[in-house]
């Protein structure tokens, strides 16, 4: 918290004073003391189970419930007093200021959506089963109250102290008001049973959610472990050509650029993500002999090389990917006007996915070195996706990564320094580079560049 | 081996343990549908909307890492009906035969539609999962009768009440997990207590979350009747959507790896098969030798990667048959294997297993620094498939072991190849 800008300190300094006034001259009359110690402790508990449970990226969600809860079963000043206990919360890795800063706020937010929800009508105190429907209306109103003013006054410090900015929070929002508010109403549920059952309502409903939560993290940090695994798994398979290294990382945000341009649903981008990460495995299925031989191919080796998309495939079918992904690896090396392989489609006939791959996968491979070139500057090779967008590239994807390139920028490898002591694998021909096609001995198929 | 397998028919397949089990389930279900069919259903629609949760629970039923399924909906469900003293103002009088009858009925409709896609039905975890609501329904509803008042209940009656349900829970929970373990120990031949604190730790979270669910649908539907029903199933909802995500990452990693250790293959520089073969033979002797789960799947990553190193070699060794290299060679494919692992950032564990897999058993004579368990496996199954592959000869599989043997102690744990040979022995591999 040292070195707060300013107007960050203003900014706490005054939804605390606010939150201070509002506390000193709230009216204490007919609280019920023993419900509101019994609730800040659910709401500490809440919020400090984060921490005891080691979860990274501590959201304070399950204690919106205990918050609700007790806008309906203490009223406005009782809820603001749940929400001052946030001062000491166990989550201890978070200064003293922010501390204060949360206890504030969670005031506020309960003062302001205990008001609305007297205002349109909702019976205060613990509910009989009866009235638990009649209630839903202005509960539902106090819980979007909360929330709604909750994440302005988050947003508000988090911009001023420069944690976070604004483009990446706001796509964040939506999904964390919708939980919010989702915790919220499982106040309601809290309260409908307090009358019989007091707290332990509140535990036999936030348990599972804990566990849930639980599990979301260690859904994470599986998924996590796995992106950086299948990325080591491809980058060992690269070490056959040393020029070649980081490229399929490269394809992968290429393709990753493509799909969330063409607005492709995030499981699909996720999907190609992984595909262009994978798109060349097969490749191992060529020889180290025919890769790096310096003259022209027989027909066979060329055939060999040419059947790389089904050795990937082959390799990657187990995976439990959509099968969108599976046909993007087969066919990356297609063309529109058919002259691909390994089938020769054209045009629309050719999946999504390898058109898309394939103009991450032309690019990349154009503004690396390889042993016989140097690498070509961006816009030479922005002139040739240009250039032969329709006969070689859908025009569609070559327009959206010419887009994102604008808006993302690339980053082109280093150009490669081949270390001295080892004897390093380089290839003399790159079956990806458009310009210098594969040499085949006597054959119609070079002309075709 | 394998065929042999799949043309046993699916009875076939179940061990004594399971057979026992579900001839019990069914039993069960036999005397409580005959029972209620004799005296007739007690509150009707009661049984019914709790059916229908139970159904759409066993319809989402799903499967958790080491081929676990659960239905946590369902059990949550069946659980809250086992558990029901009073619906709203009324009292819920449903005997255990009853509950058994009406979970008995949910989990078998919800089960059509997975048959009517072609997915076969696994009986013993149902009949588990059945056995474990009986348990609850004759434990509880018998003491909640006598304990209990018959009318409205007061605020310490439903403390007693909550007291009770959750030491009944806890209980049935508990005995679920040891059957499934005695099944589980018998199915994959791994010691029993060792099978006991795997389903702990595999189960334990989501009982933390199914338990506390079910007591909430009872006392929830008792105190504000049948229309909160629906809305205390929210929690389990958002529960299982998050362990179906686990579940299923886990599972994508699994077959990622068995995939791309196939790239060894596809580049020609081992057997067809070969990292396969390695990695069942390795989790087999595994078990022998008692591995918990979590090692074993640290073995079993280590095990398809073993040969991953030889990729960095520039040229394949002939018939890629690591054993046959050179002690040099083996050390620096090792080295070069956990590099590769190693980049993940994610997998210590597993470079550290492929590292050390080409150490010789006994340096010297300080078995202090014998390599861990997990790469003096990976040692003795990468050998005898490299010098057996994928014959089915006898005779050249014993004298492959015999010539393990006469290594062992020096370059072989005499242990991990004895485990070997009783592996062989047996003539198949453990199911997973």
């Amino acid at each position: 918290m040292r070195g707060l800008p300013l107007a960050a300190w203003a900014y706490v300094g005054g939804v605390v004073a606010v939150a201070g006034i509002l506390i000193a001259t709230a009216p204490y009359t007919g609280l019920h003391w023993s419900t509101l110690a019994v609730l800040a402790v659910l709401f500490l508990v809440c919020d400090s189970a984060p921490a005891l449970l080691n979860i990274e990226s501590a959201q304070v969600a399950p204690s919106y419930s205990a918050s609700l809860a007790s806008v309906v079963l203490l009223g406005p000043v009782g809820a603001a007093l749940v929400g001052v206990s946030a001062v000491i919360t166990a989550q201890r890795h978070r200064g003293a200021v922010k501390r204060l800063f949360n206890g504030a706020q969670f005031a506020l937010c309960g003062y302001l959506a205990g008001e609305v929800y007297v205002h349109v009508g909702g019976t205060l105190g613990t509910l009989d089963p009866a009235s638990v429907s009649r209630t839903l209306g202005p509960f539902i109103a106090a819980d979007v109250t909360f929330v709604a003013v909750n994440l302005p006054l988050v947003t508000g410090i988090l911009l001023l102290t420069k944690t976070a900015n604004l483009r990446e929070w706001i796509d964040e929002l939506r999904p964390l008001a919708v939980g919010y508010l989702g915790y919220g109403m499982l106040g309601l549920l809290i309260a409908g049973l307090w009358n019989k059952v007091g707290a332990s309502a509140a535990v036999l409903v936030l348990l599972p959610l804990f566990v849930a939560r639980w599990a979301f993290a260690q859904s994470r940090a599986q998924q996590e472990a796995y992106d950086a695994t299948i990325a080591a798994l491809c980058q060992a398979v690269e070490t056959k050509d040393y020029y070649t290294r980081g490229h399929s990382e490269r394809v992968s945000r290429g393709s990753g650029m493509i799909a969330d341009e063409i607005g492709m649903r995030p499981e699909r981008a996720a999907a190609i993500r992984y595909a262009g990460m994978l798109h060349d495995v097969g490749k191992l299925g060529v020889s180290t002999k025919v890769l790096q031989k310096p003259g022209n191919l027989t027909e066979e080796e060329y055939a060999a090389v040419q059947l790389h998309p089904m050795r990937g495939l082959e390799i990657v079918r187990e995976i439990g990917f959509l099968d969108e992904a599976l046909a993007g690896i087969m066919h990356h090396h297609e063309k529109m006007d058919g002259s691909g392989y390994p089938m020769g489609l054209a045009g629309e006939e050719i999946p999504e996915f390898a058109r898309v791959i394939s103009v991450a996968d032309v690019f990349d491979t154009l503004t690396s070195t390889r042993s016989y070139r140097t690498a070509w500057t961006l816009e030479e090779a922005v002139g040739e996706l240009r250039r032969s967008a329709g006969h070689h590239f859908d025009p569609v994807m070559v327009e959206a990564f010419l887009r994102a390139l604008d808006r993302v920028g690339w980053e082109p490898p280093e150009p490669v320094v081949l270390p001295e002591r080892d004897r390093v694998q380089t290839t003399r021909q790159d079956h990806d580079d458009p310009t210098s096609p594969l040499k085949v001995a006597g054959d119609h198929l070079t002309q075709q560049w | 081996m394998v065929n042999r397998t799949e043309q046993r028919s699916a009875w076939q397949l179940l061990d004594s343990g399971q057979l026992l089990l579900i001839a019990i389930a069914g039993l069960v279900v036999i005397v409580a549908v005959t029972q209620v069919a004799a005296v007739g259903l007690d509150r009707p629609v009661t049984a019914v909307i709790f059916g229908v949760l139970i159904a759409l629970g066993e319809l989402a039923r799903m499967v958790m890492p080491g081929n676990r399924e659960v239905a946590p909906i369902g059990t949550a469900g069946a659980l809250g009906y086992a558990l029901l003293l009073r619906v709203g103002e009324q009292p819920a009088d449903q005997t255990p035969l009853q509950v058994v009858a009406v979970t008995a009925a949910g989990m078998l409709i919800g089960s059509l539609p997975h048959i009517a896609v072609g997915r076969a039905p696994a009986p013993d975890p149902m009949a588990r999962r059945l056995l474990c609501i009986a348990l609850v329904a004759f434990l509880f509803r018998p003491i909640a009768g006598r304990l209990l008042p018959a009318g409205e209940l007061s605020k310490r009656d439903w403390l007693l009440a909550l007291a009770l349900m959750a030491a009944v829970v806890a209980l049935a929970g508990l005995a679920e997990v040891v059957v499934a373990a005695m099944i589980r120990a018998e199915a994959v031949r791994a010691r029993f207590g060792i099978a006991l604190a795997d389903e702990i730790g595999a189960l334990m979270a989501l009982w933390v979350a199914t338990g506390p669910t079910g007591m909430l649908i009872a006392v929830a539907t008792s105190v504000m009747g049948l229309t909160a029903l629906l809305v205390f199933t929210a929690p389990i909802l958002v529960t299982q959507v998050a362990f179906r995500r686990y579940a299923g990452i886990r599972a994508t990693y699994l077959q990622t790896i068995r995939a791309l250790s196939r790239v060894t293959e596809v580049g020609g520089y081992v057997e067809p098969g070969h990292s396969r073969r390695v990695s069942r033979l390795s989790i087999a002797m595994g078990r022998e030798l008692g591995m918990a789960e979590a090692e074993l799947l640290d073995l079993e990553y280590g095990a398809l990667m073993h040969d991953i190193g030889q990729l960095s070699l520039g040229d394949p060794i002939p018939g890629g048959a690591t054993v046959l290299a050179s002690p040099n060679e083996q050390r620096k494919i090792a080295e070069l294997g956990a590099g590769v692992i190693e980049q993940t950032g994610v997998l210590p564990r597993v470079a550290e297993i492929v590292r050390r897999q080409s150490e010789q058993y006994r340096v010297g004579r300080s078995p202090s620094t014998a390599p861990p368990l997990a790469s003096r496996i990976v040692k003795v199954a990468n050998a005898y498939d490299d010098l057996v592959g994928d014959s089915g000869d006898r005779d050249r599989s014993a004298a492959v072991l015999e010539r393990l043997r006469l290594d062992s102690a020096a370059e072989y744990d005499p242990a991990v190849v004895e485990s070997l040979s009783r592996v062989i022995d047996r003539g198949g591999l453990a199911r997973l």
